[in-house]
């Protein structure tokens, strides 16, 4: 104000975060730039991963991600693995929304094999209910998540109070809290559980009740506003040259959703829209995120609602120590609470299989969009940054 | 005066205050705050200024336990406050946020979240260590002030668990630090973890949570093991 | 899906035609060819998107197999280019220029497998192991059961039921017993 009354003009080339992009020429040597680790051991960063930075002042000049803390090798592992056996092992290469892997899994061996036609339809009833319930867990840690990078605490607070309670229902359907093992090879594990659909609606009524307080506390807060807005945008040509997918893709108008493009299981017998924003900043992709947990709890109700009363949870499937499945290769996907997650899978004709790659969204969103993106922001908008590209470190590295 | 006079005279009282300038910065310094020559992690050898100096080429030490009454407060008091480092290392810390919301409420028995080492006394290690991860988890723990305890979170810690067959991830978590208490399952739930903290705060109480010792004791055991599979050893053998 | 995939065997000579599903078709180009075939598709067939980027290990050929698993978000269909490659002396164009996410995935291949992408980014840099020294890991021929075993202190008394044996003793009592398991048995 008073600068504005003085007629002063700052020199802006002497601010680094209005000049730097990525060929800005950086020399260590020259004493003005200074070499940070954000992570592994930081409790900001999203799980276990680390960002190399160099900063100049507050600013980010150029930013490195690098991964393998969590690395298991899960692809060598589940070579050695029976059909069955991989599973279990499968699931846990993305803690935070499981039952995506389970189901690649399954249809991925189904569809060599020749049973994809099997599949009795109300196993796949319950496959989509508990797909959606994995999503909307995982939408009601990420939300007020979001929150939480701008010290917005009190909502995570909410949130996995109200996650415990969609995990009991996991913890009904299939026995487990976190890993379920509930979708397998030709359909489902078990049953729903008597008067499941009433819990389950109690819960929902719950949630209804935290997405309007949420709605007050971070979309109607000045803070959230100022700080979200503007930070870290996406852009539609960004889309494809990097490979972006699911909501962070939405938040700057390009539609893209597997459940609309390549509708799997009943999802064409659902009404919904993927909601979309036309800003790509922070600000939106938390926005959108809030309209999909609405949308998701309408998605579980109506599947509660359309899913027939009783039938086959799963089909007759060979046994499964001498299971073989022919010489073949696959690719299967699904949109996932981060986007498009797919697996690639080949068999050659043993009892296990030859190779199988997942395609995590967070591979291409937490090296290359995120190195990308960095340049240029403050030191303490990188953790926000990270959540609202929904980071998963154990899927880039498996 | 000739001007070469001029010229040796004033350089002599140069020379002159500048002895005297070192004589009494002498006079000021103490012996601990010299400079000191460190082994630095390539080998070479580096002068080190005592007020950031992270070289230690000093072995942890055991720390004998007080007499009596004393040492019974002291462990009272340890008990009741254990601070935990925010560091998960693995797929375990899902289960880490629910016990810190009011459903679990892990603060009701005194433990509580830190983000950094130096203020923490437990480390919950949250399932598998890979290589890279075990180097780091290995720093950290050094960096924390004893006493300190470790809480093994899962299977994959005390066996390998379903990983026992991978490259990656190491089998037997005792042999590269000292554990306190195993949890087991996978995942473990939040009650298991609760239980968990019972379990450490009953051996503390009891004086039987004596591991950092035991790691100072057997020192050259655990650096021997850690060394043999972090391949690029590029610290110093003990970051405190 | 049919024209697009006879139109490409035109232009650059297919080696297999595979139709999966409706919307997904597995198709194997020569080395040389590839990176052409896939620039063509993403500039002219509106295959914008690159769904993935693996590596199949045929250790009985003698061979790698690379897939570029491309997606056109207009058509809704996928395409998979695979080329074989000598596992001898692995090596293959870098397509680093064609999206920003390649590099990344090039690095991981170098270090899974050890293909070499010459003039792709930071593809030397460690990615997902610290200090490796034996041969890449994902290759068939390194056993990471005995690798473990020799590195790792794996327990003793460490009580293993093999899935297999007890799922057929408990589970499928009655399924009748091959030869292999029999002689497994004794």
């Amino acid at each position: 104000m008073i600068n504005k009354f003085l007629g002063f003009k700052p020199d802006e080339k002497l601010l680094p975060h209005k000049t730097v992009t990525a060929d800005t020429e950086i020399d260590l040597s020259s004493h003005k730039y200074q070499k940070i680790w954000l992570g592994p051991n930081h409790p900001g960063v999203t799980g276990n991963m680390a960002v190399e930075l160099t900063v100049q002042g507050n600013t980010i000049m150029r930013a490195k991600t690098h991964v393998g803390y969590l690395h298991r090798g899960f692809e060598k592992l589940i070579e050695r693995r029976l059909f069955v056996q991989g599973f279990p092992t499968s699931i846990r290469m993305c803690v935070a929304e499981p039952d995506t892997n389970e189901y690649f899994i399954a249809r991925a061996t189904e569809e060599l094999s020749g049973y994809a036609d099997a599949v009795p339809d109300y196993a796949n009833w319950l496959r989509m209910l508990s797909l959606e319930m994995a999503r909307l867990q995982g939408l009601l840690r990420g939300v007020p998540g979001q929150g939480g990078t701008f010290a917005l605490g009190i909502g995570v607070q909410w949130g996995v109070y109200l996650r415990d309670l969609i995990l009991d229902r996991f913890e009904e359907l299939t026995g487990a809290r976190v890993y379920h093992m509930y979708i397998i090879a030709g359909g489902v594990r078990g049953n729903l559980p008597a008067g499941f659909k009433a819990r389950m609606e109690d819960n929902l009524r719950d949630i209804d009740d935290f997405i309007i307080k949420i709605k007050k506390l971070m979309f109607d807060n000045s803070v959230f506003k100022t700080r979200a807005k503007g930070l870290a945008v996406i852009t539609p040509d960004m889309v494809d040259k990097f490979g972006i997918v699911g909501t962070n893709a939405r938040c700057c108008g390009v539609k893209r959703d597997v459940r609309k493009d390549n509708p799997y299981l009943f999802y064409e017998k659902l009404d919904f829209d993927p909601p979309t924003a036309t800003d790509g900043d922070v600000y939106s992709r938390t926005w959108i995120r809030w309209q999909e947990l609405i949308q998701t709890v309408d998605l579980i109700r109506q599947i509660m609602a359309k899913m027939p009363e009783k039938g086959d949870i799963r089909c007759q499937m060979p046994n499964v120590l001498n299971w073989k499945i022919p010489k073949g290769e696959t690719y299967v996907r699904l949109e996932s609470g981060r986007g498009e997650m797919g697996m690639y899978y080949v068999t050659d004709g043993s009892d296990k299989p030859r190779r199988i790659n997942l395609r995590g969204p967070s591979y291409n969103h937490a090296i290359s969009v995120l190195e990308h993106m960095l340049i240029g922001v403050d030191v303490a908008d990188v953790h926000a940054i990270m959540v609202s590209l929904q980071t998963c470190p154990p899927e880039i590295e498996r | 005066m000739s001007e070469l006079d001029l010229n040796d005279k004033m350089s002599e009282m140069l020379a002159k205050s500048e002895a005297n300038v070192k004589n009494s910065k002498k006079d000021f310094t103490r012996p601990e705050d010299e400079l000191r020559e460190v082994v630095a992690p390539d080998g070479s050898i580096i002068k080190i200024n005592p007020l950031y100096d992270y070289f230690s080429d000093e072995k942890p030490k055991e720390e004998k336990p007080r007499n009596g009454v004393v040492e019974k407060f002291l462990n009272w008091a340890r008990s009741e406050s254990i601070w935990v480092l925010g560091f998960g290392t693995g797929c375990g810390s899902i289960e880490i946020p629910p016990l810190v919301t009011p459903r679990f409420d892990m603060f009701r028995y005194g433990v509580e979240m830190r983000p950094t080492p130096r203020q923490s006394n437990a480390f919950i290690i949250s399932g598998y260590l890979s290589v890279k991860t075990l180097k780091r988890v290995i720093r950290t723990y050094e960096q924390m002030p004893s006493p300190k305890y470790i809480i093994a979170l899962g299977s994959c810690t005390i066996n390998g668990g379903m990983y026992y067959d991978s490259y990656s991830t190491i089998n037997r978590l005792d042999k590269y630090i000292p554990v306190d208490v195993y949890i087991a399952g996978c995942m473990p739930r939040p009650e298991a973890l609760l239980h968990g903290f019972a379990k450490l705060k009953q051996l503390i109480k009891d004086g039987k949570a004596e591991k950092a010792n035991e790691y100072a004791r057997n020192f050259d055991e655990y650096k021997a093991n850690q060394k043999k599979i972090i391949k690029d050893w590029n610290m110093p053998d003990y970051n405190w | 899906m049919k024209e697009l995939i006879e139109k490409l065997n035109s232009k650059y000579d297919l080696q297999e035609i595979v139709y999966q599903r409706d919307n997904l078709a597995f198709t194997a180009i020569r080395k040389e060819n590839a990176i052409d075939a896939i620039t063509y598709l993403r500039d002219y067939e509106e295959f914008t998107h690159l769904v993935m980027m693996s590596c199949v290990d045929w250790i009985e050929d003698g061979k790698f197999q690379l897939l570029y698993l491309l997606n056109s978000p207009e058509k809704k269909c996928d395409i998979g280019i695979k080329v074989y490659i000598d596992r001898e002396n692995p090596e293959m164009f870098s397509a680093h220029h064609l999206w920003k996410s390649v590099w990344t995935y090039q690095r991981e291949l170098k270090e899974f497998y050890g293909i070499d992408f010459p003039g792709s980014p930071r593809v030397n840099d460690d990615f997902v192991v610290e200090g490796w020294e034996e041969i890449p890991f994902m290759r068939r021929d390194f056993d990471t059961h005995e690798y473990a075993e020799k590195t790792y202190f794996p327990r003793g008394n460490r009580k293993t039921n093999d899935p297999a044996e007890y799922m057929r003793k408990k589970l499928y009592p009655n399924q009748p017993v091959t030869a292999k398991q029999r002689k497994d048995d004794k």
